[in-house]
């Protein structure tokens, strides 16, 4: 047996020569480096145990079930105001220019290509990365995560894979519930409050807007499922000290999510534009 | 019939604060082991770095011919189902009936029909005396009945090593005694490795083959019960024992003025109290890796403390082992005075 106090001593000693910015470099270090590379190794942890058979269909399908529950009617109802109000503002500056049978594609154009993503990502990453996130936490805390990897069970597999998969298939799903409320809400706007025709609102859609529009959009919302069920992936299991942490991952999932998705949505609209030619333009 | 586990310096640290260094131990194949250590001095940890829930800063684990440390990630999962580990708190999925829990592993790891299950199940149940409780969630029920769960969903894949993250806290006595009865008839029946982390100093002394006892950040002593029962090194005595005299203070350790001041003040550490008998199982064989009591003793030339290996019946076991394990070899015969309960 060695001698404790000796001990003590070295352990006062390591921690005495780091200088007092110690914990602020440590801190930078680990919020630019450590964190975002743990994320992508559960990045790839993570995609490798998608291709691992068996595929957990049952868990797929229950969380999507669940996700559609969190997601459906907050997303319908942020849809038909952005609708509208897209319709209001295009339609007051478009009558100006006396181009008022023009306000259909405007919808379109403005809610397929733009609107639909966001609010797509803005629910996936509010209502369904959260949910997640916490559900995950919850479960991590309460050492069932730690349970399941010592049952000889990879969680990845089990519980992160399906989830995933389920929040980008229900994103592609609500892209196209924004789109169709989106446009009905401006429809519903522009020819019943503004005095719009019907037959100008609708025979104008194809005027600018295109299919691969959808296409782009789709692809968006796919992206932005498979990213908000990885970050809350992330941030729930590696969720730590009890209810509070679970919390804080949660918060940090909302938070994280909504900027990542933002900052790729720019950047698929962007190289969308640049691959895709326009209509019109 | 169970797998030796082999330690070899193993250290864990969090950040730059060492949970424990250089432990070594062989948790031997077959035999009942128990972790004691002070409050926070990393025994859990010590169990989840044993199952390879967390990754030590240095020193081997080695499973039979594996070595835990460097496994990849594909024969990590392989080698866990040589496991079944019961966490502090059942850690039961929470969104499952008991039911569902512990067929878990079984509908996870086998292609067993759902007939085979429920009969696998239902017989764990009782084994933990939860039958009718099949239906709860984890939620609805009280801690001790969730630690049961926990323990039937260990059982259930038929483990060669089990680990117990304190099999005993928030059971009522009784509970207690019949969880630490439960060890010792599985490891008479499967022959598993087990591994028991507690507090509880009644279990320590009467349940396991081995001990080993964790302060200050090492393993202070592992080795055969009656080396611990009736050793005179001052953490052992003082934690096996109970005392508030010895180098364990309230916050981790006493520091050295405390423990100058104890020396001047004279206390006397008082007399080893008796070693007690082990638990025997209650079918009244023997277990195949039990040793005969006070052989330890006996092989080092130690005098066993006055009164020891006598139950509350009054049977001296050094005297009755002898004819306990004759009585064994002989298929139909009595067991001699029902084993020490």
């Amino acid at each position: 047996m060695t001698d404790p106090t000796r001990r003590d001593g070295e352990v006062k000693q390591r921690t005495r020569g780091g200088g007092t910015l110690r914990p602020v470099g440590d801190g930078f270090v680990n919020l630019a480096v450590k964190e975002p590379g743990r994320f992508f190794a559960l990045c790839l942890d993570t995609f490798r145990a998608m291709f691992k058979l068996p595929f957990q269909w049952r868990e797929f399908i229950q969380q999507a079930w669940f996700i559609v529950g969190v997601t459906v009617i907050p997303t319908a109802l942020v849809a038909i105001p952005f609708g509208a109000v897209l319709a209001l503002q295009v339609g007051g500056l478009i009558r100006q220019f006396g181009a008022q049978s023009f306000t259909g594609s405007a919808s379109v154009v403005a809610i397929v290509r733009e609107a639909s993503p966001i609010v797509t990502a803005l629910l996936i990453a509010g209502a369904a990365g959260s949910a997640m996130c916490a559900d995950l936490g919850s479960r991590k805390i309460r050492e069932e995560i730690d349970a399941m990897e010592v049952l000889g069970i990879n969680p990845l597999h089990r519980l992160v894979v399906p989830r995933m998969l389920a929040c980008a298939f229900v994103a592609v799903f609500l892209n196209g519930l924004v789109s169709v409320v989106g446009i009905s809400g401006g429809y519903v706007f522009n020819v019943m409050l503004q005095g719009g025709t019907p037959g100008a609102y609708i025979a104008s859609f194809n005027a600018i807007a295109q299919l691969p529009d959808l296409y782009q959009a789709e692809v968006k919302a796919f992206i932005f499922g498979i990213t908000a069920g990885l970050v809350a992936a992330y941030k729930g299991l590696n969720a730590k000290g009890g209810p509070k942490g679970v919390g804080d991952a949660v918060n940090q999932t909302v938070v994280i999510t909504f900027m990542l998705l933002f900052l790729e949505n720019f950047l698929l609209s962007v190289v969308y534009s640049l691959l895709i030619p326009q209509k019109g333009m | 019939m169970g797998v030796e586990i082999k330690v070899e310096g193993l250290t864990k640290r969090f950040g730059r604060q060492t949970i424990w260094q250089d432990v070594s131990l062989t948790l031997p194949a077959g035999e009942i082991s128990v972790l004691l250590g002070p409050s926070g001095t990393g025994k859990s940890v010590f169990l989840k770095t044993l199952v390879g829930l967390l990754k030590p800063e240095a020193g081997h684990i080695w499973i039979g011919d594996r070595d835990l440390t460097r496994l990849p990630e594909a024969d990590l999962y392989e080698t866990r189902k040589l496991f079944g580990v019961l966490f502090q708190d059942g850690a039961l999925f929470g969104s499952m009936s008991l039911f569902d829990n512990i067929a878990f592993p079984l509908r996870e790891h086998t292609k067993k029909k759902e007939g085979v299950i429920k009969n696998i199940v239902m017989e764990k149940m009782e084994l933990v005396g939860l039958l009718g409780a099949e239906a709860k969630l984890p939620g609805e029920i009280s801690g001790g009945m969730r630690k049961r769960a926990g323990l039937a969903r260990a059982l259930v894949l038929d483990p060669e090593i089990i680990l117990c993250d304190e099999p005993d806290s928030g059971l009522d006595p009784v509970r207690t005694s019949y969880i630490n009865q439960l060890f010792v008839d599985l490891n008479a029946q499967i022959g598993a490795t087990f591994l028991i982390v507690t507090h509880d100093i009644n279990s320590a002394r009467t349940v396991p083959d081995h001990i080993g006892l964790l302060f200050q950040r090492h393993l202070a002593m592992f080795g055969p019960r009656e080396m611990l029962l009736s050793s005179d090194e001052p953490v052992v005595r003082q934690f096996l024992n109970a005392r508030t005299h010895g180098p364990i203070g309230m916050s981790e350790e006493k520091d050295l003025s405390e423990l100058e001041a104890e020396a001047k003040m004279g206390h006397d550490p008082g007399r080893l109290p008796p070693i007690p008998p082990q638990l025997m199982p209650s079918d009244g064989r023997a277990r195949l890796a039990q040793a005969a009591p006070g052989a330890w003793l006996r092989a080092n030339g130690i005098q066993a403390p006055p009164g020891s290996f006598i139950d509350d019946a009054g049977v001296n076991w050094t005297q009755e082992w002898p004819r306990y394990v004759a009585a064994q070899q002989q298929p139909v015969a009595a067991p001699p005075g029902g084993g020490p309960q």
